[in-house]
């Protein structure tokens, strides 16, 4: 029969894996989490996409009520969020098809394709806005 | 096949793993995440034209036609698929405690399934133009 260790006072430290904290934020977890987050953000994006079909059938009054909404500062900013998040998700996801197709898995592609993806989503979503605003010819 | 194979052939047809669920999961995610590359890029540009030039009768005519209706249909609800199934990922793995894992994704599903149908009727609703 085994014999029974008592409790120690004091609990085992025993040795944990790396985690976030000990790891050095580098582009390819940096954009991992990125992806998730803009996916969690697009999921309300993707309502208020709803919300926009819903007022446009709803009638031209309904209609302008969502512009007047949607024309508020919050709104304004809430939908460049949004904006670049779409174009983030878009250009990671692909970058994340051609992984799982076992394409582009070396680290210097990876890490390359990291920074020209968050490249990509800033100059698109600039792009876009400046053209909402008429700044862009 | 393989002599070091262990596997049936059955098994490997199937290709479910030894949980026997989730390669389906993991398959819908990318197929969706596929088919949305195309989708999002139109629905974004026709988006992007009514919010530059069409205003609102520009849009019913654009969801009037039976392409601009099918697409963005078909983006909808495809988005809506591929929302579920990514937020369920995100939701078992942050949230430890079973009840409120099952209630949270119940609670996704719920309003992506209103939210599809909100969409749909919406949708037909421009396209015949009552």
């Amino acid at each position: 029969m085994p014999s029974e260790t008592p409790a120690p006072k004091t609990p085992v430290r025993r040795p944990l894996s790396p985690h976030l904290q000990i790891y050095k934020p580098q582009i390819t977890s940096a954009t991992s989490i990125l992806h998730r987050i803009t996916g969690v953000g697009l999921s309300v994006g993707i309502l208020i996409a709803v919300a926009w079909l819903a007022a446009l059938a709803g009638g031209e009054e309904s209609y302008a009520v969502f512009l007047a909404l949607a024309r508020m500062p919050v709104a304004q900013i809430i939908l460049f969020a949004l904006t670049a998040a779409l174009f983030y998700h878009l250009l990671n996801g692909i970058r994340h098809l051609f992984w799982d197709a076992g394409i582009g898995l070396e680290i210097k592609t990876a890490v390359r394709w990291g920074y020209l993806v968050l490249f990509g989503a800033i100059v698109l979503t600039v792009f876009v806005w400046l053209k909402i605003y008429g700044v862009a010819p | 096949m393989n002599p070091k194979q262990m596997r049936s052939p059955l098994r490997i047809a199937k290709g479910l793993g030894s949980a026997q669920s989730g390669t389906e999961h993991w398959i819908l995610q990318r197929l969706t995440a596929l088919a949305l590359v195309p989708l999002s890029l139109y629905a974004l540009a026709g988006f992007f034209q009514i919010v530059l030039t069409g205003g609102y009768a520009g849009a019913i005519a654009w969801l009037g036609t039976p392409i601009g209706a099918v697409f963005v249909l078909m983006f909808l609800l495809v988005g809506l698929r591929h929302a579920v199934l990514g937020l369920e990922v995100v939701i078992e793995d942050y949230i430890h405690k079973s009840s409120d894992k099952v209630a949270l994704i119940f609670f996704v599903k719920f309003v992506a399934g209103a939210a599809a149908l909100l969409g749909t009727l919406s949708l037909a609703k421009i396209y015949v133009g009552v």
